[in-house]
């Protein structure tokens, strides 16, 4: 199963769906698409913007880490915040916000405790470069990784509930060997959150 | 880029009458009206690809194209409109009227009242943005066009835009707001005050009855205009167009025209005076002060976009500070609490508020995919 599929999974159809960091609006489209949802993305890069209003996505141009107080509290069904979390100022006030704004939230994060990054830190003493993160340390926008285990634990300081949890590999697909050490063998997670 | 050699090219304009009486918002009432319009591209057989543009302050409804001769000055906004431009002429239908209350034709303080049969002067009725809105849909009624593709414009233009889709929410598929605000803040209105005190002051005023004494207030409207263009651009606009280059090499210690920026506001002023009437700017100037669509709704914005069915997208640009971002912000969050159907963007640019008329990158771009998408 994709991060793209288990999103689907969890999201109710026609339900109100904000994607924060949207991209290029891949996946509200695939929402619209199978889940005749009622899609809104944020997002500050202009050629994303660009291939949002293309696709027919209402879009707002807007930095998450400038805050999110114009969002009403509850006014989404679904927010969801994938793999953007890592690139904010403030990650723990961004699911603070998220969980404010959404009945439910979705939260994808690369994990910087998958075994390549360990191995690379370990051998090469050097800031890992992998291809999920491609940057080095210094020219990077990732400047919040963290590994599952800190993730869980901050959602756990903020009071936030996490409902369900699925791990991807690299390639993007939830195979069973995961479960086995998943802060070791996942590439990525998917996490439904609600507080 | 293309873009910019290609036009619509020649082009004539067009009128049309009504012979219905026009309740005003005032109250007041006009027994006919006359407005003058251009057209660009064709209207397909479905009529569904009718793209109204709503002029700002000092506009009118040439917006596009020449009229004689290709090197004459070109329509306000020929850097958007035309064939393959982000207003694509090849594919939609542009309507571009000039307003009621307007100098070019349309009826206006200019025009004869039909009672009395002199010109109206500053008898002319008070007009508001729903006025002008409610005069577009009569013309779209004479043009057969039920819904409009796309309502369109900057500044006092984007107001319109937001205005239709507030008062006719079935005749409109989406709304381009650019560079506007859901009203003015008092420093606008300041703005516009002195503006209208240069012409008012002016002894050749007369009252408003200018026209009759065989006058014009040309020293107060080109004050007024040139007060206007500063608020057009940005400090930093200003800075690179002029900085404070001298006209000559050396100062002269009067009060001619030393700098190049004073001659080249002199000159603005000088142009818009002999081409302007100065009862239709101060008519236009009011009728900004006025626009408040929140205040009939106990002064919520939210309540106001209740009826609002169309897509819209709302733009601004950094450097605008006549009607900033924030500004745009305002409509943009409010069109999202009351639950619309809303892209913002804000465009990087120099040009302070007069932003909106250039066919910057990025801006032609985001028109392009917005008028494109979900056909």
């Amino acid at each position: 199963m994709s991060t793209l599929s288990v999103i689907e999974k969890w999201v109710e159809v026609r339900s109100k769906v904000l994607d924060l960091g949207c991209g290029n609006g891949n996946i509200l489209s695939e929402l619209q698409k199978t889940k005749d949802v009622i899609g809104l993305g944020v997002e500050i890069e202009e050629k994303n913007i660009e291939e949002c209003l293309l696709q027919n996505i209402n879009v707002i141009e807007q930095n998450i880490d400038d805050g999110l107080i114009n969002f009403s509290n509850d006014s989404f069904d679904v927010v969801i915040l994938s793999q953007t979390i890592q690139v904010l100022k403030n990650p723990n006030t961004a699911l603070g916000e998220i969980t404010r704004i959404g009945k439910t939230c979705i939260v994808t994060i690369p994990n910087f405790g998958h075994w390549r990054s360990r191995l690379s830190l370990l051998f090469n003493g050097r800031m890992p470069v992998t291809s999920p993160l491609p940057e080095s340390w210094h020219a990077t926008p990732n400047i919040h990784l963290c590994t599952l285990k800190d993730f869980e634990m901050l959602c756990s300081e903020l009071l936030i509930t996490i409902e369900e949890r699925v791990t991807v590999n690299s390639n993007n697909e939830n195979k069973w060997y995961l479960n086995i050490w998943p802060n070791l063998f996942s590439a990525s997670a998917i996490y439904k959150i609600s507080k | 880029m293309d873009n910019k050699i290609s036009s619509v090219g020649k082009v004539q304009t067009q009128s049309f009458e009504s012979k219905e009486t026009l309740i005003l918002e005032s109250g007041d009432q006009l027994e006919s009206l006359e407005m003058i319009f251009e057209t660009y591209g064709n209207l397909n057989p479905e009529r569904t690809n009718a793209i109204l543009v709503c002029h700002a302050l000092s506009g009118n409804h040439h917006s596009a194209g020449y009229y004689e001769d290709p090197d004459e000055r070109k329509g306000w906004w020929d850097s958007l409109i035309g064939p393959g431009k982000a207003i694509d002429t090849d594919k939609y239908f542009v309507v571009s009227p000039n307003n009621l209350g307007g100098c070019h034709g349309t009826t206006g303080p200019t025009s004869i009242d039909p009672k009395t049969q002199e010109i109206y002067g500053p008898d002319f009725p008070m007009v508001t943005v729903s006025d002008w809105v409610n005069c577009q849909a009569l013309l779209a009624d004479h043009l057969g066009i039920k819904v409009w593709h796309s309502v369109i414009g900057g500044s006092l233009g984007g107001m319109q835009a937001l205005n239709w889709s507030i008062t006719y929410p079935d005749r409109i598929r989406k709304a381009i707001v650019i560079a506007a605000a859901p009203k003015l803040s008092a420093q606008n209105i300041a703005f516009n005050e002195v503006a209208r005190q240069a012409i008012i002051t002016d002894s050749d005023y007369q009252d408003g009855y200018y026209l009759k004494a065989g006058k014009s207030p040309k020293r107060g409207l080109r004050l007024a205009r040139m007060v206007g263009h500063i608020t057009y651009l940005s400090d930093e606009a200003m800075r690179d167009k002029f900085g404070r280059e001298l006209k000559e090499d050396k100062l002269n210690f009067g009060y001619g025209a030393e700098f190049e920026v004073e001659s080249y506001l002199r000159y603005q002023g000088d142009v818009f005076s002999e081409s302007f009437d100065a009862n239709t700017y101060l008519l236009m100037t009011k009728l900004l002060d006025y626009f408040d669509p929140a205040d009939k709704c106990d002064g919520s914005l939210v309540k106001a976009f209740e009826p609002i069915k169309a897509q819209v997208m709302v733009v601004s640009f950094t450097s605008d500070w006549r009607f900033s971002p924030e500004r745009s912000k305002e409509i943009s969050d409010a069109l999202l609490e009351a639950n619309k159907n809303v892209s913002y963007l804000e465009i990087e640019s120099t040009h302070g508020h007069d932003s909106f008329l250039f066919s910057e990158d990025r801006y032609v771009r985001a028109i392009k995919a917005f008028l494109g998408s979900g056909q």
